[in-house]
């Protein structure tokens, strides 16, 4: 009977933070439509209801309500698979993520993470590198020259930055000695702003590798080559149309909210004050929890702002500048940033 | 759950590997493939190796399955002609395979002190596999870097067409 | 419950990959086309991962673990190397099928 429970009460916690993901997901594009309206002077959606706030349940209804459009050259079965693939990479990582400190809820169930794993970091990086055949099977199966280059230069641009992504970490983990999510955040938890991996670790210069990877891993401004409008139409969702294009919206933005989690874990102090112990830990320990959550929330929010920024006033790359700034600087930075952290850690 | 995890991922494995086989398109295949490379990642979970079914996704499904679908989709292979392939195959090979499969199975199933594997026993922690790499084996990884290195080398040199790299282009512009 | 708790016994685990080897095998004998091929012998190569990390459960062996590690990596160089053969082919002959790509015989 324990089991049964066990399993009912982590399947509760599974469908609530999926349902919350998915709204952060709808309101991460308000988000981004508004602030990027108020950067070119506008004021974005405004119309329905307070401030525009029901604009996303809107969205969601108009591409749920259009005609679901499949062209017939298309090859159907992976047409069909791309877009399943390509949202459920994107929510998988959630499941990893802690988002405050360990709450036992009712049942013996940890309220703040679906799972505390030992390589809970490799399990993101894995799944990322799973996201890319959602791109690239779209492109290919759509049979149209416009998607197919977008997924070429898009498997192309994933495959190449993911090597930086994945080497700007390791300084993070050579700080830490552990994969697991949960004891990367408990290492820099001790002293607030000065001990998180920014900048007590001295990850300032990882950091800076991983926000600029994870702008091209999410194929954002000023990295979203594979689907330039100005020239390849739609790029590699060109010719999906209703609930399969939004699922490849839904995945980007969900992909932006991971990729947000995880430069807090990792290099933010995760759900940790920035104040160390001048708000100590209060007698309460719902007050805590919440109080971690709250700090976890304002860190992703902030980078999800920082992403829509960027997007509202860099310029795009162009292809060739796209590949020589991954290989000819990213990787090399992220090597000597390896090189750096491991002497430092060897001979301090 | 350990038999219900490793029943699910054999039915998976050997679903993939068949319709690996039985698939026309190379990137049916490919795909075949990669869901047997994923459910490998979870045998090898269910066997304590936690690291390595992470490398399994990341470095086999991840990267090298991503190359073959790029080259699928680059050079557009369309389906496989039906020809009768080598009759040396048929008359040696498949009798050959099928006595290999019966002589592997005979010795596996009567071997006797095999032991068995349950949920969170024997796992083998990143710490451990990295004292032993480092320690022990420092100088075969090192090696391996050399021949990635190579690899690398080799791959550009072949793949590319004569005259035709951006620099050469810039060279004669100049 | 009994049957939820039950342990997998290894020799399973050296069935499925022996099997998964002989299909490998059978690929590559008959498959007709040359990147399928290319990924029949992936496909023994993960067979025989399997039972490498089989045995290093068995014996508790950290190295027979670390074999694997050394099998992905040449065959991550193996696949570099091999596809950008294949992209030569291809571009010398035009075609994938291997019936097809017998310059040497003739």
């Amino acid at each position: 009977m324990t089991l049964l429970a066990f399993f009912l009460w982590n399947l509760a916690k599974v469908i609530v933070v999926t349902v919350i993901l998915l709204l952060g997901v709808a309101y991460t594009v308000l988000l981004e439509r508004k602030l990027v309206g108020r950067i070119q002077n506008r004021w974005g959606p405004n119309r329905v209801g307070p401030f525009g706030l029901l604009q996303p349940l809107v969205d969601g209804a108009k591409s749920f309500l259009k005609e679901d459009l499949i062209p017939t050259a298309v090859y159907r079965p992976l047409y069909l698979l791309a877009p399943i693939l390509s949202l459920g990479c994107a929510l998988i990582s959630i499941g990893v993520i802690p988002f405050g400190i360990p709450h036992a809820g009712p049942g013996g169930v940890d309220l703040f993470e679906i799972s505390d794993v030992h390589i809970g970091l490799l399990i993101i990086l894995g799944v990322t590198s799973m996201g890319v055949y959602g791109i690239a099977l779209a492109g290919w199966s759509s049979n149209n020259k416009y998607s197919l280059l977008g997924s070429l230069r898009s498997s192309a641009q994933l495959v190449s930055y993911e090597l930086a992504l994945g080497l700007s970490l390791v300084g993070v983990v050579l700080r830490t000695g552990s994969f697991s999510l949960r004891d990367i955040v408990e290492h820099q938890a001790t002293r607030g702003i000065v001990t998180w991996n920014i900048f007590g670790g001295l990850q300032i210069l990882g950091f800076f590798i991983y926000l600029m990877a994870a702008y091209a891993e999410t194929n954002r401004c000023p990295f979203d080559l594979p689907e330039a409008e100005s020239e390849l139409t739609g790029g590699y969702h060109t010719e999906y149309s209703s609930m399969k294009f939004a699922m490849f919206f839904m995945a980007e933005y969900a992909n932006m909210i991971n990729v947000g989690c995880v430069a807090t874990l990792l290099f933010l102090g995760g759900w940790t004050s920035p104040f160390g112990d001048l708000i100590g830990p209060f007698q309460s320990g719902l007050v805590n929890a919440l109080l971690s959550l709250f700090w976890f929330v304002i860190k992703v929010f902030a980078f999800l702002c920082l992403y829509v920024w960027v997007r509202g006033t860099l310029p795009r790359f162009r292809y060739d500048q796209l590949m020589n700034f991954g290989w000819r600087w990213l990787l090399p930075l992220a090597i000597f940033n390896i090189v750096g952290t491991s002497l430092w850690y060897a001979f301090r | 759950m350990h038999v219900i995890l490793f029943a699910l991922f054999a039915v998976f494995c050997l679903a993939g590997a068949i319709n690996l086989l039985v698939q026309t398109h190379p990137i049916n295949s490919a795909l075949s493939l990669i869901v047997v490379m994923t459910s490998l990642a979870v045998m090898y979970l269910l066997l304590g190796a936690e690291f390595l079914a992470a490398a399994q996704v990341i470095v086999y499904a991840g990267a090298v399955m991503v190359l073959f679908t790029f080259v699928i989709m680059l050079l557009n292979a369309g389906r496989e002609e039906r020809t009768r392939g080598s009759s040396v195959a048929r008359t040696i090979g498949l009798p050959a395979v099928v006595v290999i499969l019966a002589v592997l199975a005979t010795i596996i199933l009567h071997v006797q002190g095999l032991g068995n594997t349950s949920l969170g026993q024997g796992i083998t922690t990143t710490e451990e596999l990295s004292t032993v790499l480092f320690h022990e084996l420092l100088l075969p990884f090192e090696v391996t870097s050399v021949l990635i290195l190579i690899a690398i080398l080799g791959a550009v040199a072949l793949a590319r067409v004569e005259g035709s790299s951006p620099d050469d282009a810039e060279r004669t512009g100049q | 419950m009994n049957f939820l708790t039950q342990p997998v016994p290894l020799s399973w685990f050296l069935l499925l990959s022996a099997v998964l080897f002989s299909l490998g095998v059978v690929g590559f004998l008959f498959k007709r086309n040359i990147i399928t091929v290319f990924l029949s012998i992936e496909l023994m190569l993960n067979a025989v991962n399997l039972s490498f990390v089989t045995f290093a459960h068995q014996w508790h062996a950290v190295k027979g673990q670390i074999f694997v590690f050394f099998v992905m990596m040449v065959a991550a160089a193996e696949a570099a190397v091999g596809l950008a053969i294949i992209i030569a082919i291809f571009r010398a002959r035009g075609t994938l099928a291997i019936d097809r790509i017998d310059l040497m015989k003739r």
